[in-house]
Formats: C-alpha cells, sequence, structure tokens
C-alpha cells in the first residue's frame, strides 16, 4: 500500500490536506480529504455583546468577511426583532454586490485561470497569474487588479474598514450614502458590467472555443450527481443578501424550500474523526455517507448550485448568460464540477448588474439608517449567500443582548462531503496503474477542491515591469465616459 | 502541609500604611501573612499591579486607602474605589474569586481595624485556598 | 533599480488566521508590480504552490523575510512558526494574530473540552449520537490518518519563537506594509529587534477626527445601539466604550470612519505591556460618582470587560487566560 500526501493544498483560503491512498497495482484504494483547523468561534461568541458579533464573526474569513458581517447583521437584527429600513437594507445589497465583484474578479484570474486558461496540464511555473496574461494579454492584469480595487472601495466607503466592514447596527447601519459618493459608484459600476462582460468573452475565447477544455468540463472525472442549495428571492430568482433557501434535486425538482427560522428542520451536520470540518447533509434524507446521487444526503452550495436551484437571473444581461450556459451544457441542472466557473462568472455580471440598480435606485441616499429599537426577544437567524455557499448564523442571547449560544454552518462547510468525493473521484481518474503520479496529476486532483472555493488568490509571480495602459470606461450604451492612460 | 496564604496589601503613605505602622507599634498580635506594598497615594494603584500580584502566585489583595473626603491628594482614593470596582468585575470574569480583592479605607489611627482586616481576611483566603490563576499562565 | 541587487525572498504564511492579511498584502493593488520586482515569493500557500516538504528542504535562512500571520492554535501551527524561525533571516509577526493572539485569542476563555463539546456536541444543527470528536490519530483500513494536535491555550508567535518585529493590525494597514517593505528593500537601517514596525507610537486619540473636549466625565455607558451617534463626537465622551485611548494609531482610525467605535486591533501604544489596564485605569477615571452603589450601577453598563478590553490581545495579557 502506497500513501501520497498533499500538504498544504494550496491556491485557495484556508488548510488542508489529501492523503492519497494506492493499492499494489498503484490504483487508488481510497482518497482523505482532512481539514486541520478549528478556532471555535462557536463558543468564544459566548459571553459578547451580541452587536459585537458582526464584527467579530466577519473574522472567520479574511476573504469574505463581509459574507459574515451581512448574515450576523441580519441574525443580530432578528435578535432584536426588528427589519431595517429600505434605505439600510438597500446600501447592505450595495456594499454585499461590491463583495461579490470583487471577490469573483480575483478568484477566476488568479485562482481559476491558471488550471484553467492556462492549462490543467502546464507546469507549476506557468500555473499563475503569469501565465494567464501571456494566454489573454498584458493588459490584464492591470485592469484585474484596478477593478478590483474599485470594487473594494466601494467596500470602504460604505464599512470604514475595508476588510472587516464594521456597517451593520442593530436595526440597521452606520452610516448613509451622499449624492456625489452615489454618482461614483453608479460609474463605477458601468466599469464593472462592461468588466464583467469582458472576462465572460475571455472564457469563451479561451475556454469554450478549445474542445480539449470543454471535454474535460462535460466528460472528465469532475462531475457528481448533487443536489443544489442557493437563496432565492421571491420571484425564485438568485439573491445573494436576502431570501429563501431552496433545494432542488438531482434532476432539477424542488426539494425543499426554508425561510431562515426553519433551517435546523433541513440540515443538519455529521462528524467524522478524521476531520475538524463538519459534513452537512439534507436532514429529510438523512446522511448517507459519502454516495452522491439522488439518494443522497449530501448537496452542494456553489455558484453552479446557486443558479441550478434559481429559475433564473433577476437582472437582463445576466439572464442571458445563464441562458447560453444552461443550453451550452446540455439544460438544467448542471452536474460538471468545473462549470461552476462559468457560473461564477454569471454571477459577476448579475453583481455589477444589481451594483447598478441599487445605485441608481432614489432610496440609496435616504437619511433613515436605522430601525427603532426595543425589548429584547433574544433570539435570531441570518442567511445570506457567501460567495462559496449558503452561510447561516443563529444567535441566541439574554434579554440584555449578551450571547448566550452560537451556531453557525459556513458556507464551504456545506459542500465538505462534495469535495471530498471531487477529490477521491479525480484522483481515481487520473492515478492509472502504471502511470507516474507527477506534480501535475497531483495538481489536476487538487483542481477538483479549487472549483468549489472562490477564495482569494493573487497575482504573486514576477511580472515585467510597467505596462502602458488605456483604459477607457464606457456607458453602457457605448459612450466614451472616460480615458484614463498610464505609459 | 497547611495552606497558609501569602497576600498582599497596598497601602497608602498619608492613612492606611501610617495605620498599619500603628497596629505594630502598639504591638498589636495579627496574622503574618501579609506583605505590604507602601505607595504615596491609593490613586497611585493601577490595575496593573493587582494583576501581576496574582500572576506572581499571590492568592489575595488588600488595597487600602484614606476615608472619602481624606485622602491627602484630594480625589486619589475616589479613583481607587473606581478602579476597584471595575477590577473585582474584570478578574470575576477571568475565574478569579472577586472576594480574592478587597477594598477598605484605613485611617492613620485604626491600627486596630487594620489587624482585624488582616485577620479576617486571611481566614477568608485561607477558606477559598490557593489561587491557581498561576498555573495557567505557563505558556 | 530592477536587477542590480538580489530580489529579497518573501514568505508568508498563515497560522490559525482568517486570510485577512494576505489580502492586506494584495490590497498594495497597483503597487504589487512594484513590489514583485523587488521579491521573490518563496512560500506563500494562498497562491503559489509550493508545500511543507519544500521548506524544510531549504537551508536554514534562506528566507529574508516571513510574515507570518495567524495565532498558534495546533501542533501544525507550532511547527511551522518553529521550521520558518530556523529558515529566515527575519521573522515578523504580521497582524493582531501573530503580534498578541488576535481574535482566536478570545477562546482562551475556554479551553478544549469547552470547544470540542459546543462545536461537536451541543451544536443544534449536530447530529452525532455516538459523540464522534475528531482525533490526533484514528485509524482507517487503509492506515493510519493524523490531525494536529489541537492545543487547550492559544498563544502569540513571540509566545512560541524568537520574533524580530511585529506589524499590527487586524489586518495591518496596507499603506504601513508598503512603507515597511521600501524600508527593507532601500537597504535603511532597521529599528532595534523587537520593535513594533509600520505603526505610529502615540495612542489613536492623537490621530482620530472626532471632536474632543475636556469635559469627559460619565454618569452612564451606553450600548453602541442605545444612542445616536451625532457622527461627528468622541465615541468615549457620548458614554460610548471604544478603546482608542488604549490602542496604537497607525490604521488612519478606519473604523471611526465607518462610525463605529474602536476595538484596539492595533495593540498598546509604545511603552505598554497590556492595554486593558490601562484602559481600566482610563475608564474608572471618568466615572464621574463618588458613592460605591452609584459606581457599581455606571459599571454595570461595561457588559463584557475582559472581551472588550482584551478583544485581539487575551493571550498576550497578564491574566492571559481565564481559570477553568
Amino acid at each position: 500500500m502506497r500513501r501520497i500526501t498533499i500538504d498544504p493544498i494550496t491556491r485557495l483560503e484556508g488548510h488542508g490536506k489529501i492523503e492519497i491512498f494506492l493499492n499494489d497495482e498503484g490504483e487508488v484504494n481510497n482518497v482523505y480529504f482532512q481539514v486541520p483547523e478549528l478556532r471555535g468561534f462557536e463558543k468564544f461568541c459566548e459571553g459578547r455583546p451580541v452587536e459585537e458579533l458582526p464584527a467579530i464573526v466577519a473574522k472567520i474569513c479574511g476573504v469574505c468577511p463581509g459574507c459574515h458581517h451581512m448574515a450576523s447583521g441580519k441574525a443580530v437584527d432578528a435578535v432584536f426583532g426588528v427589519e431595517p429600513p429600505p434605505t439600510a437594507k438597500k446600501l447592505r445589497e450595495l456594499f454585499y454586490m461590491a463583495h461579490f465583484i470583487h471577490s469573483h474578479i480575483a478568484h477566476f484570474y488568479a485562482l481559476a485561470a491558471p488550471d484553467f486558461v492556462v492549462g490543467p496540464y502546464a507546469p507549476p511555473s506557468k500555473r499563475n497569474i503569469l501565465g494567464v496574461i501571456e494566454k489573454v494579454g498584458k493588459d490584464i492584469g492591470t485592469e484585474v487588479i484596478k477593478q478590483r480595487r474599485l470594487a473594494q472601495e466601494i467596500q470602504a466607503l460604505l464599512g470604514g474598514h475595508q476588510t472587516f466592514v464594521v456597517m451593520n447596527i442593530p436595526g440597521g447601519v452606520r452610516r448613509g450614502l451622499s449624492s456625489q459618493e452615489r454618482d461614483d459608484i453608479v460609474t463605477r459600476a458601468n466599469g464593472f458590467v462592461e468588466f464583467a462582460k469582458f472576462t465572460l468573452k475571455i472564457f469563451e475565447d479561451v475556454v469554450l472555443k478549445n474542445k480539449e477544455y470543454v471535454d474535460l468540463i462535460l466528460n472528465g472525472p469532475y462531475s457528481l450527481k448533487l443536489h443544489s442549495m442557493g437563496l432565492v428571492d421571491a420571484n425564485n430568482k438568485v439573491n445573494f443578501y436576502d431570501g429563501k433557501v431552496r433545494v432542488v434535486d438531482t434532476a432539477g425538482k424542488e426539494l425543499c424550500k426554508y425561510s431562515p427560522p426553519e433551517y435546523l428542520d433541513y440540515v443538519a451536520e455529521h462528524v467524522e474523526p478524521w476531520s475538524y470540518l463538519k459534513f452537512p447533509f439534507l436532514k429529510k434524507i438523512g446522511w448517507t455517507g459519502f454516495i452522491d446521487g439522488q439518494n443522497s444526503g449530501v448537496y452542494h452550495a456553489t455558484p453552479l448550485s446557486r443558479l441550478n436551484a434559481a429559475d433564473g437571473m433577476a437582472t437582463p444581461l445576466a439572464q442571458l448568460e445563464y441562458e447560453r450556459m444552461y443550453s451550452t451544457l446540455g439544460g438544467k441542472p448542471v452536474h460538471a464540477t468545473l462549470a461552476m466557473h462559468w457560473a461564477r462568472l454569471v454571477e459577476l455580471l448579475y453583481s455589477a448588474e444589481r451594483c447598478f440598480e441599487l445605485a441608481m435606485d432614489p432610496d440609496i441616499t435616504g437619511k433613515e439608517l436605522r430601525a427603532q429599537l426595543g425589548p429584547i426577544p433574544g433570539e435570531g437567524i441570518g442567511i445570506v449567500e457567501a460567495q462559496r455557499g449558503t452561510l447561516t448564523h443563529h444567535y441566541w442571547t439574554d434579554d440584555k443582548g449578551i450571547v448566550r449560544k452560537v451556531n453557525i454552518i459556513v458556507g464551504t462547510t456545506n459542500n465538505n462531503a462534495a469535495i471530498c468525493m471531487s477529490i477521491k473521484k479525480a484522483a481515481e481518474g487520473f492515478i492509472k496503474k502504471g502511470v507516474e503520479v507527477s506534480d501535475g496529476i497531483l495538481n489536476l486532483i487538487e483542481m477538483a477542491f479549487r472549483a468549489y472555493d472562490p477564495c482569494f488568490s493573487c497575482a504573486t509571480h514576477s511580472l515585467p515591469g510597467q505596462m502602458p495602459i488605456i483604459l477607457e470606461i464606457r456607458e453602457s450604451n457605448g459612450e466614451l465616459k472616460q480615458r484614463l492612460f498610464r505609459s | 502541609m497547611e495552606f497558609s496564604p501569602k497576600i498582599v496589601a497596598f497601602l497608602c503613605k498619608w492613612c492606611s500604611y501610617t495605620g498599619a505602622d500603628l497596629a505594630g507599634t502598639s504591638r498589636m498580635e495579627y496574622k503574618s501573612n501579609v506583605r505590604a506594598i507602601r505607595v504615596m497615594c491609593s490613586g497611585r494603584i493601577e490595575p496593573t499591579f493587582v494583576l501581576r500580584a496574582f500572576t506572581n502566585g499571590v492568592d489575595g489583595v488588600l488595597v487600602c486607602g484614606c476615608h472619602p473626603g481624606d485622602c491627602h491628594y484630594q480625589e486619589g482614593n475616589y479613583r481607587c474605589l473606581r478602579r476597584f470596582l471595575l477590577l473585582q468585575k474584570y478578574i470575576q470574569q477571568m475565574g478569579i474569586d472577586s472576594e480574592r480583592l478587597k477594598l477598605e479605607w484605613i485611617s492613620a489611627s485604626e491600627g486596630k481595624q487594620f489587624a482585624e482586616l488582616v485577620n479576617s481576611f486571611t481566614e477568608t483566603i485561607t477558606e477559598l485556598g490557593p489561587c491557581k490563576i498561576r498555573e495557567t499562565m505557563k505558556v | 533599480m530592477e536587477g542590480s541587487k538580489p530580489k529579497l525572498k518573501l514568505a508568508i504564511y498563515w497560522a490559525a488566521a482568517c486570510g485577512g492579511c494576505c489580502v492586506s498584502v494584495l490590497d498594495v493593488h497597483e503597487k504589487l508590480f512594484d513590489v514583485v520586482a523587488a521579491a521573490d515569493l518563496v512560500f506563500w500557500p494562498i497562491a503559489l504552490d509550493i508545500k511543507y516538504k519544500d521548506v524544510e528542504e531549504m537551508p536554514d535562512d534562506n528566507i529574508d523575510v516571513t510574515l507570518f500571520n495567524g495565532a498558534v492554535r495546533n501542533s501544525e501551527n507550532e511547527h511551522m512558526a518553529k521550521l520558518l524561525r530556523r529558515k529566515s533571516r527575519i521573522l515578523v509577526a504580521y497582524g493582531s494574530c501573530s503580534h498578541l493572539g488576535g481574535i482566536p485569542g478570545l477562546a482562551n476563555f475556554s479551553n478544549k473540552e469547552e470547544i470540542f463539546r459546543r462545536v461537536y456536541s451541543e451544536s443544534e444543527s449536530t447530529v452525532n449520537p455516538s459523540d464522534v470528536r475528531p482525533l490526533k490519530e484514528f485509524e482507517v483500513d487503509e492506515g493510519m490518518l493524523s490531525l494536529p494536535d489541537f492545543f487547550n491555550d492559544v498563544r502569540s508567535l513571540a509566545q512560541v519563537v524568537d520574533v524580530d518585529y511585529f506589524i499590527p493590525g487586524c489586518p495591518p494597514q496596507t499603506e504601513r506594509l508598503l512603507e515597511v517593505f521600501t524600508a527593507i528593500v532601500s537597504g535603511a537601517e532597521l529599528p532595534p529587534k523587537g520593535s513594533v514596525i509600520g505603526a505610529e507610537t502615540k495612542a489613536q486619540c492623537d490621530e482620530c477626527i472626532r471632536k474632543k473636549t475636556e469635559n469627559k466625565r460619565i454618569k452612564k455607558f451606553y450600548r453602541p445601539w442605545e444612542i445616536n451617534d451625532d457622527g461627528e463626537t468622541c465615541f468615549m465622551e457620548q458614554g460610548v466604550l471604544c478603546m482608542g485611548p488604549a490602542t496604537r494609531a497607525g490604521c488612519g482610525y478606519r473604523c471611526i470612519k465607518g462610525n463605529a467605535p474602536c476595538r484596539g486591533c492595533y495593540g498598546p501604544p509604545s511603552g505598554v505591556t497590556d492595554p486593558g489596564t490601562k484602559m481600566m485605569s482610563a475608564i474608572a477615571s471618568i466615572i464621574d460618582e463618588k458613592e460605591p452603589e452609584e459606581i457599581s450601577r455606571v459599571l454595570e453598563d461595561v457588559v463584557d470587560p475582559a472581551g472588550f478590553f482584551y478583544r485581539f490581545s487575551l493571550p498576550s495579557s497578564i491574566i492571559r487566560r481565564k481559570l477553568s
């Protein structure tokens, strides 16, 4: 029995290791994906004033702190038994769209692109943003960084601290928007829409027009038939900030749809002794072990599952892309793991359009930022979509608002079982009898993980100095709004 | 071996230290578990002093100053009182019994009261047992 | 400039961390090109495919500067702290967690058993009838699987290895990082070993833009949601607790800009070891009451003293963990 260890897994957020056991013939016997980290937020939040939690739980993740801040903010509102006024809700969602934009841009270009655009079999020295730039053009590097910065600056404007935002207070937000600030965001939002369209074009040119890649997406070992989970609005369209959680089965039929207070009836978590991370499953089906298929209790919560679980996108351009994706990949639902990268770009376009919509809404510069607070009922649940999955925060407090208990189901956690299975399937697909297990093959196995986690990665390798750039920002009707030079 | 507590007493020079001194010159007998530390004013006593006492192995801390209104520096003892009350809340939260920290006003003429304070506080701490916080400080 | 001197070998590693410090490095935005022109990143799990065994094979002192972020929570964190100490010329505790213990340090209010019990047994969504717990070693049919040992206690980096410099913040403000990086690359003389760099020496109040008067007299403390913050006046003067007076400046009072009071992530100002005790003193000084009952009444509204004074610094404070 031979054993291969990948430690640590790289090019994503968080710690993890993969143990691959081979039999004497060199075939895969079993594969274990272990998460070696635990910090204990669900314990040490006890005793803290509940209004401090949105800032504390943001430290669960420095890549998607806005997600925890939002889920937490909503849970805290519920603890106080209030709903924020419309302006506050819209400001939160506006922030949230900027949060999705900067994260999805970074993920695609620096995380997904090296494996996908450059090629899965590329040598490690090319498997980074430099290799991507070689392939798609030198201008992209700077543009990616700039668009990410423009989105992140919106976060800093609305949330104070640019990473660990402090915007939420029980019943609303701490800071409003002036009309000048709003105008600036509108300009940026137009730029985001253009950049999202442009990114989708890159994806089309470099990936979809390449038969090998399409084959890998549709026919490679990266495929699991799983139930799909995502937050949907009243029209069953994808929404990241608010709505009900909808789960569709492997055939695309609705299995359940629940509102946040009901989550304990639908989702439960399983424990294994070889991982610190728990394994959520659908309660009504039960824990069926690490199997996929219609009868499995395992589900996934990813950009792809969100698109599977919804009936469409709520903004026009994203809706067109949604339809194009499904018609290209053979209808709904799609189970090809690597299609998550495409789904992510559809979401990028939606976030950009929604950012524009919210910035144009007359309520966004309103002065009513907080709801009136009264006696504290003391229990609240908040659910949002994090970039990497459905995120649930549940708090219990005493009547002074001091936290007694906390329960959190994090975005990526939803996918723990699915990730284990994806990695194992990839290992079985790529490690063959008599074939040397090269670095490239090990990377292909890691790719199974990377598709799920839109975590942060970055442009790190050496770039050839400064590049002359002309950046044109155009209105959605094509009219030139601004032209910037760097020589 | 029976537990004999280590107690530190922060005493202000103008009132409480003089009162303690009086207990001594009057040849009063009282328990010997207290180590006195003289400060110019009870307002000089910082939370740091008290916490370092505990983490260095002390089982109880006494804080003494002039009676309200009699502070040589006007307001120092009020600052001490406020700090003491907040400190008690804090150490309780950290698992140290707040009874291990006591504040009492002792004037320069209250030698007898000082002796009685030391005896009763030593008894209280003996009953509470050793303060284990020092063991948990090991890194 | 390029090519005229060898590039700085830079490593960035995360222990019990959240990724925010890695994000702060990326927030150099367009200046990233200058950074990668001057430095070679030799180990950075979030971004590069370098594995632990590659680091172990490096010669000692191979890495010029390692930015170590995250607290020491388990045996893997401890192992990597010691490994990177050997392999690095300069080891920097980067960010609150490695500097002081950070948010993960709040786990020192608890212990391993309590945490495991909450997460794996009591959690309302967890179904675990046989009370399975993650184990350091577990035998499966194919062999032995291992997980890092979860310690009972969280430590800062300096409590485990010798640290050369500390860059505070949760995360450090990117402009400060760039200043430090530029200084190192330009070959400027570095401050004495053990210094806090990339930050000011005075307290937040020195930089904070909110209006302050001489009159700080508190008759009542308010929770942030109990008042209508006027957006201009010092939080403490409005009766809202703010760690500004006992926190080192350098972040650009970013939370204040978002209309939230400071919570102390930059750690104590120069010359202070324990920020919490200083803050306790400061708060006690401004309570405008003389009778013990009245003072106690005011203090009732300081609802979570330890969690407020030591939000980011519990493991490195004087009472560094709860007695349990």
